[in-house]
């Protein structure tokens, strides 16, 4: 088992889930979060530049089985990525660490049945 | 050198100080004459000022003019939130553009003497408004607060609009869209129903009656709605994609600011303050409850829960309704009317659900479909002394089914005459510029595409 973690960009959100959902991945958390890579942005406020040094960005994580991390990590890849094969600095990170366990807590089934 | 030098500077001196002294010579002359002129508390016609009622229309102004605000937060916290700045400017942009196009042209076609047959009126003292510097009205009130109460009224309705579209057009395409709708639309048709030369105005023996803006608000910007949505199709991925309001709180504080602004828009369309506002006044308010309590009960008894947002939609449906008939029914007349409008409104909301079209916000379902039912159901609760004199005017009887003619015949009217115009201003637009969002912009959300802002801090994504 895998947790598949991937930090996107906002706008990118609706089309990484559709393309997930079209993958048949449908499990998935998602939260907000703010961070700081290599990407820069400048929002105008009052005609202000502001440079925010904390950039708003999508955490996705998905936990699957072995034999889904293939597949969910190219869904993303595919999905995540803006200006088609170049892609643009800002389009994220997807991390995947090992997962000893999964429990599901209504039943306390455990293991890969319980993803 | 230095001499020179004190000599010019004298020199200059000596203009300043002329020109100073010529100057103080002119205000002192503009100064009498300014006193002189507002003294007199009579205008050039000789029509004393009505303070009472000049009063209420001041505050009847503020009140109309709070109901946008109040629209801005009603919507924007039923959209998504990538979307709330964007949905709230579709209202804010309005009062500055309608307020410009209002004083250049927007109220001499709506008040001006008719021409061109009467589609719409003109009148060069209203240019710019140039010409009712000092003009009192009959009713005793200054001609401009009359002119500004309603430009009110012409700024919220292109906003009602935005509801039905909300979440997908483009903020430059949307002020090009308002500004031709309001010339277009709205103008000609607030002078047939409200300009005392208007052909629905005079239409049967006391012309059709729409108190507060029942056609010329609700139907026309329902119904607009309504085309634009058929035109410009629904939000991408709905409905099969979970679209949910990004911040209830706001949604209900917004209606509440519309009740609240309502008493102007319905007591402030009496021109007067007196017994007819008093009349309108409690019409509105009952109207509202009624309203707001029939559609939690339909809710409840259909869903099993009374949601904040059924009770708000109630308040709108009910204060919907009652606008057209505020002048001429009584209370229990005015809680019959909202009880219809929500009970109406309500499956009108359903069918839609079914039907498949996308009204984001339900511009037309309540704004469209409330306004009918309350400037036809009116008809039936109109008071004897209206009805007497109706009968008087005619020269005989007068009906209730004679005047169920007129309302029907003025509600179609504004429904093909708002319907017809906005498709045509929508499919010429189309060949210039695109109303609808490109794809790429809807999904990254308004505020962003548009504004480049964002509504709130970090929240999740709904």
């Amino acid at each position: 088992m895998k947790l598949i973690t991937a930090i996107i960009r906002e706008v990118q959100l609706d089309k990484v889930r559709e393309a997930l959902i079209a993958a048949e991945i449908t499990r998935i958390t998602v939260s907000c979060v703010s961070g700081h890579g290599q990407q820069r942005i400048e929002e105008m406020y009052r005609g202000q530049r502001i440079v925010p040094d904390l950039i708003p960005k999508i955490k996705i994580e998905i936990a699957v089985n072995d034999s889904f991390v293939d597949i969910t990590v190219d869904t993303i890849l595919k999905s995540a990525k803006t200006n088609g094969i170049e892609g643009h600095v800002g389009d994220g990170k997807i991390f995947i660490t090992p997962l000893e366990e999964c429990i599901r807590i209504r039943t306390g089934e455990r293991g890969g049945s319980a993803i | 050198m230095l001499g020179l030098k004190l000599k010019l500077f004298d020199h200059y001196f000596k203009l300043i100080t002329g020109v100073m002294r010529f100057f103080k010579k002119r205000n002192l002359i503009l100064l009498v004459l300014l006193i002189i002129t507002s003294t007199a508390s009579y205008a050039s016609d000789g029509i004393p000022v009505d303070s009472g009622a000049t009063a209420w229309m001041l505050t009847s102004t503020a009140l109309v003019l709070l109901m946008i605000p109040g629209l801005a937060m009603f919507y924007g916290g039923l959209v998504r939130t990538k979307n709330v700045l964007g949905t709230i400017m579709h209202c804010y942009v309005a009062m500055g553009i309608i307020s410009v196009l209002w004083v250049i042209v927007g109220y001499s076609m709506c008040f001006g003497k008719n021409v061109l047959g009467g589609i719409f009126g003109w009148d060069s003292n209203y240019f710019f408004l140039n010409g009712i510097d000092d003009n009192i009205m009959d009713a005793g009130i200054p001609e401009y607060v009359f002119s500004m109460f309603q430009g009110k009224f012409a700024i919220i309705t292109p906003a009602l609009i935005a509801g039905a579209f909300a979440e997908r057009v483009s903020f430059k395409t949307y002020c090009i869209f308002i500004a031709l709708w309001s010339i277009f639309v709205y103008n000609p048709l607030c002078h047939w129903v409200w300009a005392s030369d208007g052909f629905l105005y005079n239409l049967g023996a006391r012309g059709a009656i729409d108190f507060a803006g029942g056609t010329v608000v609700h139907i026309s910007a329902g119904v607009s709605g309504l085309v634009a949505v058929l035109f410009l199709g629904p939000r991408r991925g709905y409905p099969y994609q979970v679209i949910r309001p990004n911040n209830m709180v706001i949604t209900m504080l917004g209606a509440g600011l519309l009740w609240v602004g309502w008493f102007g828009f319905n007591a402030g369309s009496s021109v007067a303050s007196g017994l007819s506002t008093a009349q309108a006044l409690t019409a509105t308010q009952v109207a509202a409850a009624t309203g707001a309590l029939t559609w939690i009960i339909i809710e409840s008894t259909h869903h099993g829960k009374a949601t904040a947002l059924g009770f708000a939609s109630g308040i709108l449906a009910g204060l919907v309704a009652v606008t057209p008939a505020a002048g001429v029914v009584k209370p229990y007349g005015a809680m019959i009317v909202a009880m219809l409008a929500s009970f109406i409104c309500y499956m009108a909301i359903q069918a839609k659900n079914r039907l498949g079209y996308d009204d984001s916000l339900d511009a037309f379902g309540i704004h469209g479909v409330g306004g009918m039912i309350g400037a036809i159901s009116l008809t039936f609760f109109i008071r004897k002394s209206w009805m007497v004199e109706a009968a008087a005017v005619s020269g005989g009887t007068w009906t209730i089914w004679n005047q169920l003619g007129v309302q029907v015949l003025a509600v179609l009217i504004a429904i093909a005459f708002a319907g017809g115009m906005t498709f045509l201003i929508i499919y010429l637009l189309s060949k210039v510029v695109k109303l609808k969002s490109k794809e790429a912009d809807e999904m990254a959300g308004l505020d962003r595409s548009y504004h480049g802002e964002r509504g709130y801090g970090l929240l999740n994504p709904s």
